[in-house]
């Protein structure tokens, strides 16, 4: 099976989020970057899964600029075989998609997969967009997957429950929480990183639809208050007199 | 860049005291490629996640804990990191390794398996063993299908190694060697499957042995109850009549001794880094707790009292820290040449251990004692919440403890400093005669009023005195015994003097050589907090060369000459004094703000 992982960077849990003067763009002073979680503990893993049962190859892409290599050298040092990054500043989820798809197009991958958000934008939009421009099915928020022969069995989270789906290859997917467990690199993984092909490709013209004008940050939560929890009439004071919740 | 820096030669052993270093021949932590971060954050995963969360369960010592946590470390790489890649090993650079070790500080008491395991239990066998022996062993040592320890301690021997008393005597078919004797305080002793036994060959020849667990004979005592490191099981080690094969003699008979030592020297350099990196972890609990915890109506953070303690955790980790690694590129350079010039890894290894065998012992002092400071002042930042075990502090406290008394207490380690650099100077491998003759005509001479120009100027010129002020000591102290005078064995006292200098002076250096590097490059913060830093270091060590060089003139010699060493004691410890409030006020809230160790 010919698997290709998205793979985007995001910043780093701790990171101390912050705008540049005009609010239209994130202040990238300090900011340590990881690989998007959900690409990296979820979509590369199960990827890797499949392989290593049925044979085939991973591959990871990432459409950014040379200092995204240290991201994607972490996924193949977890254990994709090659990565491609398609040389770019980045653009909207839509130009995102538009340069993967040029890729992937030529490539005849079986199974196309992303994290099903990355988690600073949280837009969840690259994944179904990229299966519009291959033409190929969507299934989105998967937390199982199981493959057999040219068919994958795939849970999807859905409010309150699971819906199970199936679908044959090729497909694009969006991995969520449960579709596999997160790998550490190890000692020798890391050492064979740099031995594996990374290959650079330009990116196509594509103009973007839609410009990011303004963030802003959420108001600053004010102080939590500790409640003894042998004193619930002040408790129930508090939620109803401070708080107007009850 | 590095290209076009000119590198001088690299330092030998000791030289450290006799001859410049320029910033380019250093190593330091900012350094660290892209590979070794991914490695770093591997470590830090594996220490968080496996290690960390189960540190209760560890210390109850539950029943396996330890092997399969050892094991997990092995699937990720760890345990042979340093080892040859034939026997599954990574053969990473010195540094690397140094790294490695570092980032496991945290892990508590689990960083004695870990430590016990792959250095003083498996380094034997690759320095000295067999190729039979290496085949048999190391892979499994690697895989973590096996577990070593060390057992050189004896109930009547620990400092004093060499005078243990078991046995081993050859069988009367010459196929076994029959062992007797007891060991304690044997780390790993719970789980081992190897012990690695030092015993006398016919009662006095000093020889080691490989020993595999379930030979008859061999029993083990009950686990100790120890102030910390409670999660490593620590016990006696009983040899009742053991026969062991003839194969499994380790090296020479009678050469133990180079076994014992030579694995120490690694060992010491190692224990450094366990403790920088478990040093790091706990100021950073203290850190956050003085910025959570409000007296007075603010954050206790606020206080300058606690500045200062926060701003001296940092400066002690950030000088001993770049010795380190000043001194694991030493290392790692001479590794390399060896290897150049047709040294098998396992030689190389050895030899360049061996080469800085007295820095090794002098960084073991430093992160042990900078670890027991640490320690110390994040409980009392804890105050009454550090006295207590719900709290990470207490443990922390009780851990550290351990680091001054094993892989030979800081006693010995100070003796051993300054009797391996006369040994050498003796031997002709280091001229600290002439440079200390230098020194004593520079004494006889006006000092030069030169105003000092350029970045650090002041803080070369105090590091070149400091250098001077060693050699005015030891050399007149090394003259006086030439003289029959004064024999240096009985002066243990004026030792511990040199031997205080000799760190404070490698440290000092380190720092300085850390931030002249640090000033040519991208840092994370502004060069002030650095300069801060290394000037109220360089300003604390000034004031300590003062008195232990002080202290050791005034117990050999009198009179006249008296007078003209105290005269050069003043000449060279002329650093003008930085404002260390302000310095240390500036350091502890680049702490503060972080919210961690951050450096
Ligand atoms: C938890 C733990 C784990 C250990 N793990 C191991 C292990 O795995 N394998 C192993 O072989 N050993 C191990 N040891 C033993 C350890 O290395 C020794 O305890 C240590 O070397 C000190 O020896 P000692 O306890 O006999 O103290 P002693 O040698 O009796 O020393 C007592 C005091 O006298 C001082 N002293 C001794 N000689 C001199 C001298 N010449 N000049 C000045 N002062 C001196 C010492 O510095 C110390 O302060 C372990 C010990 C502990 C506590």
């Amino acid at each position: 099976m010919k698997i290709l992982v998205c793979v985007s960077k995001a910043p780093d849990t701790t990171t101390k989020i912050a705008f540049n003067a005009d609010g239209t763009a994130l202040n990238k002073d300090g900011v340590q970057y990881i690989m998007n979680p959900y690409d990296e503990w979820y979509a590369l893993v199960r990827a890797l899964e499949l392989k290593e049962a049925a044979g085939g190859s991973v591959t990871i892409i990432n459409v950014g600029p040379k200092e995204n290599d240290t991201v994607i050298r972490k996924g193949l040092a977890i254990g994709a075989d090659n990565a491609v990054r398609i040389n770019s500043n980045g653009g909207s989820a839509m130009y995102i998609a538009k340069q993967i798809a040029e890729y992937a197009k030529g490539e005849s991958f079986d199974v196309v997969i992303t994290g099903k958000e990355t988690i600073d934008e949280n837009r969840s939009e690259v994944g179904a967009m990229l299966a519009e421009f291959l033409d190929m099915p969507f299934i989105s928020y998967a937390s199982k997957m199981d493959v057999a022969g040219n068919t994958a069995t795939i849970d999807r989270d859905i409010e309150g429950g699971t819906e199970t789906v199936e679908v044959d290859t090729p497909f694009v997917l969006s991995a969520a929480k449960g579709l596999a467990e997160q790998r550490i690199p190890n000692m020798r993984g890391i050492m064979m990183a740099k031995r594996k092909p990374l290959n650079v490709v330009e990116a196509v013209a594509f103009d973007d639809l839609v410009v990011p004008v303004h963030y802003e940050l959420p108001p600053a939560k004010s102080a939590v208050k500790l409640v003894d929890p042998e004193n619930m009439d002040e408790l129930v004071r508090l939620l109803h007199e401070e708080a107007k919740a009850l | 860049m590095q290209d076009t820096l000119v590198k001088s030669d690299v330092l030998k052993g000791g030289e450290y005291l006799i001859k410049p270093s320029k910033p380019e021949d250093t190593f330091i932590p900012e350094q660290i490629n892209e590979e070794q971060q991914m490695i770093k954050e591997t470590v830090k995963d594996y220490v968080y996640n496996e290690i960390v969360p189960k540190v209760l369960r560890l210390e109850k010592q539950e029943e396996g804990l330890s092997v399969e946590l050892l094991r997990k470390g092995a699937d990720l790489g760890l345990l042979g990191s340093h080892m040859p890649e034939i026997y599954g090993g990574m053969e990473m650079d010195t540094n690397t390794n140094t790294l490695i070790c570092e980032t496991l500080g945290p892990a508590g008491g689990f960083t004695v398996s870990f430590a016990a395991h792959t250095g003083i239990g498996m380094l034997p066998i690759l320095y000295f063993g067999s190729e039979d022996q290496k085949a048999k062993y190391l892979p499994g040592l690697i895989s973590g299908e096996l577990q070593a320890s060390y057992c050189l301690t004896e109930p009547s021997s620990g400092s004093d190694a060499l005078a243990a008393k078991t046995r081993a005597d050859l069988s009367e078919d010459g196929t076994h060697y029959i062992l007797n004797g007891q060991k304690m305080w044997i780390s790993n002793a719970g789980f081992a499957d190897i012990f690695i036994v030092f015993a006398q060959v016919d009662g006095d020849k000093f020889t080691g042995f490989i020993v595999e667990k379930g030979l008859d004979g061999l029993t083990l005592g009950a686990e100790e109850l120890k102030l910390g490191i409670k999660s490593s099981s620590t016990r006696q080690v009983f040899l009742e009549n053991v026969k062991v094969p003839k194969e499994n003699v380790l090296g020479e008979i009678g050469k133990g001794h180079l076994i014992a030592f030579n694995v120490l020297n690694i060992g010491r350099f190692k224990l450094c880094a366990l403790s920088l990196g478990g040093a790091k972890a706990s100021a950073t609990t203290g850190i956050q707790y003085a910025n959570e915890r409000k007296q007075f109506k603010q954050p206790i953070a606020n206080f300058g009292a606690i500045k200062y303690k926060i701003a001296q955790q940092a400066i002690r980790l950030f000088a001993s820290e770049s010795a380190l690694y000043r001194v694991s590129n030493l290392i790692q350079e001479k590794n390399k040449e060896e290897m150049a010039k047709g040294a098998s890894f396992a030689e190389a290894k050895l030899i360049a251990a061996e080469e800085y065998a007295i820095e090794c012992a002098l960084l073991k002092i430093s992160g042990s004692e900078a670890l027991d400071y640490v320690v110390d002042e994040t409980l009392q930042i804890h105050g009454g919440m550090g006295y207590s075990e719900e709290g990470t502090a207490a443990r922390a406290y009780r851990d550290s403890r351990i680091n001054r008394i094993y892989e030979g207490t800081n006693e010995i380690n100070r003796l051993l400093s300054v009797n391996m650099l006369l040994k050498k100077a003796m031997k002709g491998q280091l001229d600290i005669v002439g440079p200390a003759w230098a020194v004593q005509k520079e004494l006889s001479s006006m000092p030069s009023f030169d105003k000092l120009e350029g970045a650090y100027a002041e803080e070369t010129k105090a590091v070149e005195d400091f250098k001077k002020l060693i050699l005015m000591v030891a050399g007149g102290a090394a003259k006086m015994q030439m003289d029959g005078k004064l024999d240096l064995r009985d002066e243990q006292e004026i030792i511990m003097n040199v031997s205080d200098m000799l760190l404070d002076l490698l440290e000092a250096e380190s720092t300085l050589l850390r931030v002249q590097r640090l000033a040519e490059m991208d840092t994370k913060f502004d060069q002030d907090v650095y300069d801060a830093i290394l000037k109220t270091f360089i300003t604390d060590v000034t004031a300590k060369m003062n008195k232990n060089a002080t202290d050791a003139l005034v117990s050999f010699v009198e009179g006249d000459l008296l007078r003209t060493f105290l005269m050069g004691v003043k000449r060279f410890t002329k650093y003008t004094p930085t404002n260390v409030k302000a310095a240390r006020r500036k350091i502890a809230n680049t702490m503060i703000e972080a919210n961690e160790y951050c450096f």
